[in-house]
């Protein structure tokens, strides 16, 4: 809401400086987003007098003028087309700031010829937007006048009205809020009722629940022209534009006291008013010259014939006042601020009106807007009144709260003496009987409870005296994480000292591409954008795009990860924690001690088993081939527990990277980390750890297998031959090729022997051999190589 | 003897002084000390002696014989010396090469860094944190929080409705997690609650997803005092300085009453943001005390139980300390903007080493 000081002290007495007054709304939750100084912005611009106007030797389209500047005539070289002799301007000479372009104006020359100073257009001086060409001053001002003297040296304050202050949309309201705070004294007089002579032709029927009450009234032989001067300088300084008295006199007791109403051309309506709900396929053309297709539900105000206002929101085109109008119908309803909401969203029309109603305005003021209104049309149209007509059961909003003024001490933690906060209240409205506290009808809206009754007393005094309280220490918990969350953490840090760097991407994404990942169809009806419609399925594809948007800046080798979750269902907590990764591209960087090769298989594997360490995953994980069908069948797999799938991990599937238009290949790994079980509780200490005095032994193995032989199958088989002297089985050579036939591979095995009590024997070296070749050939068919 | 000796010194010393190499210099040692060498040679003579004779030119032989060992030994030292020095000029590499290849680590997203932060303080001060789900049903991200079906935030612009449901959202607060939490323990309640949240704006300083933290303290006493005081010790703690002013200004929130926007004393030099008193205010976060319509909402009596509930952005805390311009590079995944503001692996933060670095070599 934009406010100006000028109409703010027609409603507020007061002699603080502009600043004061904005300090003042901030701290009492009217926040004032900017000041704007118009006196400041025309610092320096004077009132100029063209006294000679020539065509500029070397452009079509320059003028050269003479100004006098009421000491002197100086030479002006200027563009705009309407500029004559003995036209009056608002001239600026160099040094002046301009305040459109924020920048002080220079001494210039224009094509040629020498320029000492400028004309302005409107939009230069920030004082509306045509820029068509300079200002065309009607004034009896001499030259040399400062422009501040012309035009209003106003100051606008742009406030920040929270949702629950209707009642602030208005001048008004936010003067008898400032009034509380004592910063000057709230001048408001309750109007006069005006006498009606006459009853009114025209008579109100009630049909529609939406609209609890309909004052009316005929006015009869009125002369619509401008409005005075008071009440155009009033509606200039608000923003508005004046229009003609029958209009402006709306506008005026819409900005000026937040109460909408409406005046109809009484001689274009046909028979009565109803008040009804619109017809399905009913139309109507609106002020904004704009025609809204009406629906059943939304309220409207009809003649006989046909919907001739969208009530609340727009008056019909057809039955606005003109120059011409002659007898009038003056409206002033209160209608259902959420019927109001839902008939604008729904029609998308914007009004000054709708946005007051549908934040709900003071239900209390139908009777007194309507007679504010008629003295005004009476005074400055003339005319005669009819009786008003009052229709309906009226609004329900009597509210009274019980309240204790202990309720402060115990909400804020500290006291307000009782009768600063009773004066408090009452400055604000309200009516205090001893504990029993009457809400006024424009805050009935939003002060229902006691709470609320606090925050008005203490949004006025301030929190000046608010003490230092900390809160009462409680037992420290070892770790306020549960382990879950402790995993996120550790599992964040285990990746990125992996050399994966975490991105947080959004939890939705482009249905197009979720359609590859196990889709559940989890769709936003709303989406942000067309591409970003669907909640994930997996993390995965969001990952590759951003490889993808990596790529295209010229970064090859991309590593990412990201802990977040992918959705299965649209059940509250039916989504998953997954930590998932990508590299794409090679490995490592060019370099002259390395070979280069490409991101693989085994780096996702890598990277998954380093996670799955960090999180404390069990030890008997297994590894099954296979994966989802993003990956490449022959290069990926997961590690599983049974039927409970921990983790993917492989390849992207070469199709899957042709769809997201990546060149590079791409490894990539999902760990679905709620399906890793929780470590069991055990002691903290650990098992104690035997060491032998012997040296162990290591002796080597050359297997041929078929190739379909899993390396795992022979590795577990030759450790289970001897779990204690066995210590470790690693593969040093995997073979295939000329030297075999194509059906095979050939594994060489390094197996470590640590004998624990005694040396072993040669002989028992040989036995061990021979059990770990016939434990490989009984579970594998594999045979040592000859 | 004495002259033959006096001979061979000459011959076998010069021999000794010139060896180039170790080799040499062995062969010069077989040749004198060896089983036939020259001096062994005259050693075995001496059987052939007189015993006075023996005497003697055994003690000259046993002189200079040692006398040639010593001077072996110091020649094979120096030659030792010289092939070492040699090797080592031969080995030289050019150190200023890069470091074979190895990876790099990865970085921390600055929001994790700094939720981890928060969680540190908040752990310190005795909360516990809570967690709750993205897709959320109408009554917890709306009804229960005293939002009515009129709010303007239930209105299509700012909320993300599921397709095919009748009631679920993306939730657009994290303050759904203080009615999941209210629902399932009683007072008292003392806990933090962050996560990713949604809405339908995309702007300069608005994403459709974004994260926040909750903070809510349910008891029979907890005051507005309480609030201010708590967040004044936050502030600190987090912007690791002691120079902190904060102010309350009165403002709406459905779910808070009083309600208030706190805002932090700072300062804006060179582009530089600073918390600082005294200079300018900062909008921080939203507060207030828990409103009774919401305490009820969770069979809670008003009249017994308050509390009070503050909400803050976690991207918006990471953009003020540690000076990142544009929310939207925050979900763009651009390993550039993650090398250069996230967190290394091992810059953990905690209350006994600090909670930030102050930066140094990264790679």
């Amino acid at each position: 809401m934009k406010l100006s000081l000028s109409a703010l002290k027609q409603y507020l007495d007061t002699t603080a400086t502009q600043q004061e007054i904005a300090d003042k709304l901030t701290s009492i939750g009217l926040e004032v987003e900017e000041i704007v100084d118009k006196g400041a912005d025309l610092e320096g611009f004077i009132i100029a007098e063209i006294k000679a106007v020539e065509n500029h030797p070397n452009a079509d389209k320059l003028h050269i003028l003479r100004v006098s500047t009421g000491d002197e005539i100086i030479q002006v070289v200027c563009g705009a087309p309407n500029v004559y002799e003995g036209m009056k301007s608002i001239l600026a000479r160099p040094g002046v700031m301009i305040p459109c372009y924020g920048e002080r104006l220079e001494k210039g020359v224009i094509r040629g010829v020498e320029s000492m100073g400028m004309l302005c257009s409107e939009k230069e001086l920030n004082m509306g937007t045509d820029h068509s060409g300079v200002l065309d001053l009607k004034t009896d001002l001499p030259a040399g006048t400062p422009a501040t003297e012309l035009f209003s040296s106003d100051v606008i304050f742009d406030v920040n009205v929270t949702p629950n202050r209707g009642d602030c949309f208005g001048v008004k309201g936010i003067a008898q809020d400032l009034s509380a705070t004592g910063i000057g004294t709230f001048l408001y007089q309750e109007p006069v009722p005006v006498k009606g002579t006459f009853d009114s032709p025209i008579q109100i029927h009630m049909e529609d629940e939406n609209c609890p009450e309909f004052v009316g009234r005929y006015i009869k032989n009125v002369k619509n022209g401008p409005s005075p001067k008071w009440m155009q300088d009033f509606l200039i300084s608000m923003g508005l534009r004046p229009i003609s008295a029958l209009v402006d006199i709306t506008n005026y007791m819409n900005v000026a006291e937040c109460r909408p109403l409406h005046v109809f051309d009484a001689d274009k309506l046909t028979g009565d008013i109803y008040v009804r709900s619109a017809k399905e396929g009913e139309t109507l053309k609106a002020l904004d010259e704009k025609e809204y297709s009406l629906q059943e539900g939304m309220t409207v105000i009809a003649d006989a014939q046909k919907a001739q206002s969208i009530a609340g929101i727009m008056g019909g085109e057809e039955t606005g006042c003109t120059e011409e109008t002659v007898n009038v119908f003056l409206e002033a309803a209160y209608f259902n601020p959420i019927s109001i909401a839902a008939t604008g969203r729904i029609l998308n029309a914007e009004s000054d009106s709708r946005t007051r109603f549908e934040r709900g305005i003071d239900p209390a003021s139908q009777i007194l807007a309507n007679e504010k209104a008629t003295k005004l049309i009476l005074d400055i149209c003339g005319g005669e009144a009819s009786h008003i007509i009052v229709a309906g059961q009226g609004v329900k909003w009597e509210h009274v709260i019980d309240f204790d003024f202990n309720e402060i001490k115990r909400l804020c933690g500290f006291e307000i003496p009782q009768e600063k906060a009773v004066s408090i209240l009452e400055k604000l409205g309200f009516k205090v009987e001893g504990n029993k506290i009457h809400v006024p009808s424009w805050r009935s809206n939003d002060v229902k409870l006691k709470a609320d009754v606090v925050e008005e007393i203490v949004r006025i005094y301030g929190l000046d005296e608010l003490p230092n309280a900390p809160l009462r220490p409680v037992n420290l918990a070892t770790s306020i994480l549960l382990s879950h969350q402790k995993r996120e953490v550790a599992i964040r840090r285990a990746l990125a000292n992996r050399g994966l760097n975490q991105a947080i991407t959004w939890s939705f994404m482009d249905s197009k591409l979720a359609k590859y990942f196990d889709s559940k169809g989890i769709k936003i009806s709303n989406p942000i954008a067309s591409d970003l419609d669907e909640m994930r399925p997996s993390l995965i594809p969001n990952l590759l795009s951003a490889v993808k948007r990596n790529q295209d800046r010229g970064i090859k080798d991309v590593q990412l990860f990201e802990v977040g979750p992918e959705f299965y269902s649209t059940v509250p907590n039916e989504q998953r924690m997954v930590a998932a990764g990508v590299r794409a591209g090679n490995f490592y960087p060019r370099h002259f001690m390395a070979e280069q090769r490409g991101v693989d298989v085994f780096d996702a594997k890598a990277d998954a088993l380093d996670a799955l360490c960090a999180i404390e995953a069990p030890q008997n994980l297994q590894i099954a081939r296979r994966a989802p069908s993003w990956y490449h069948p022959g290069r990926s797999g997961s590690f599983v527990l049974g039927k409970n799938v921990i983790a993917h991990f492989g390849e992207i599937h070469p199709a899957i990277l042709k769809v997201f238009d990546i060149k590079t290949p791409v490894s990539a790994f999902e760990i679905y980390m709620d399906n890793v079980p929780q470590p069991r509780q055990k002691s903290k200490s650990q098992k104690l750890l035997k060491m032998s005095n012997l040296m162990p032994l290591t002796r080597d193995f050359a297997f041929v297998a078929d190739k379909q032989v899993e390396a795992s199958k022979i590795m577990s088989a030759i450790l289970n031959v001897d779990k204690e002297k066995i210590t470790d089985v690693s593969i040093f050579d995997v073979y295939e090729g000329d030297k075999l036939p194509q059906d095979k591979k050939s594994l060489a095995v390094q197996v470590t022997i640590s004998p624990m009590d005694k040396t072993m024997t040669d002989k028992e070296i040989e036995i061990l051999s021979v059990q770990i070749i016939n434990a490989v050939k009984k579970t594998t068919g594999a045979e040592l190589r000859a | 003897m004495e002259q033959k000796i006096n001979k061979m010194r000459e011959e076998i010393l010069n021999a000794i002084q010139t060896a180039d190499t170790l080799v040499e210099l062995d062969e010069v040692r077989v040749k004198t000390l060896g089983k036939s060498g020259s001096i062994t040679a005259q050693m075995k003579e001496l059987g052939s002696l007189s015993v006075e004779e023996r005497k003697s030119a055994g003690q000259l032989l046993n002189v200079f014989k040692t006398e040639v060992a010593t001077a072996i030994e110091t020649k094979k030292a120096e030659l030792e010396e010289k092939e070492l020095n040699e090797r080592l000029k031969s080995e030289m590499v050019d150190v200023t090469l890069p470091v074979r290849p190895q990876v790099n680590m990865g970085r921390i997203h600055p929001v994790a860094q700094v939720m981890e932060e928060m969680l540190s303080i908040f752990a310190q001060m005795g909360f516990d944190l809570a967690e709750g789900p993205d897709i959320e049903d109408d009554f917890h991200n709306f009804e229960a929080l005293n939002i009515p079906p009129s709010h303007p935030a239930r209105q299509m612009q700012a909320t993300f409705f599921m397709e095919n449901t009748v009631d679920k959202v993306l939730r657009t607060q994290t303050s759904g997690v203080q009615i999941r939490t209210m629902e399932n323990k009683k007072p008292p309640i003392k806990i933090v609650a962050p996560g990713r949240t949604y809405r339908r704006d995309y702007d300069m300083t608005h994403t459709p997803m974004f994260h926040q933290i909750e903070g809510l303290v349910i008891d029979t006493e907890t005051n507005l005092a309480h609030l201010k005081t708590t967040l004044v010790e936050f502030m600190k703690l987090f912007f690791e300085t002691d120079d902190v002013s904060l102010r309350f200004r009165p403002s709406y929130f459905p779910f808070t009453e009083p309600s208030y926007e706190a805002d932090v004393g700072c300062s804006r030099e060179n582009g530089e943001f600073k918390i600082k008193s005294g200079a300018g205010w900062c909008e921080l976060l939203g507060c207030g005390m828990v409103h009774p319509n919401v305490l009820k909402n969770c069979g809670l009596d008003p009249d017994v139980y308050q509390g009070f509930a503050f909400g803050c952005g976690i991207d918006r805390f990471a953009m003020l300390k540690y000076g990142i311009p544009d929310l939207r590079s925050f979900f763009d995944a651009d390993m550039r903007w993650i090398k250069h503001y996230g967190f290394l692996p091992l810059d953990i933060p905690t209350n006994t080493s600090g909670l930030s670095l102050n930066g140094g070599l990264k790679r």
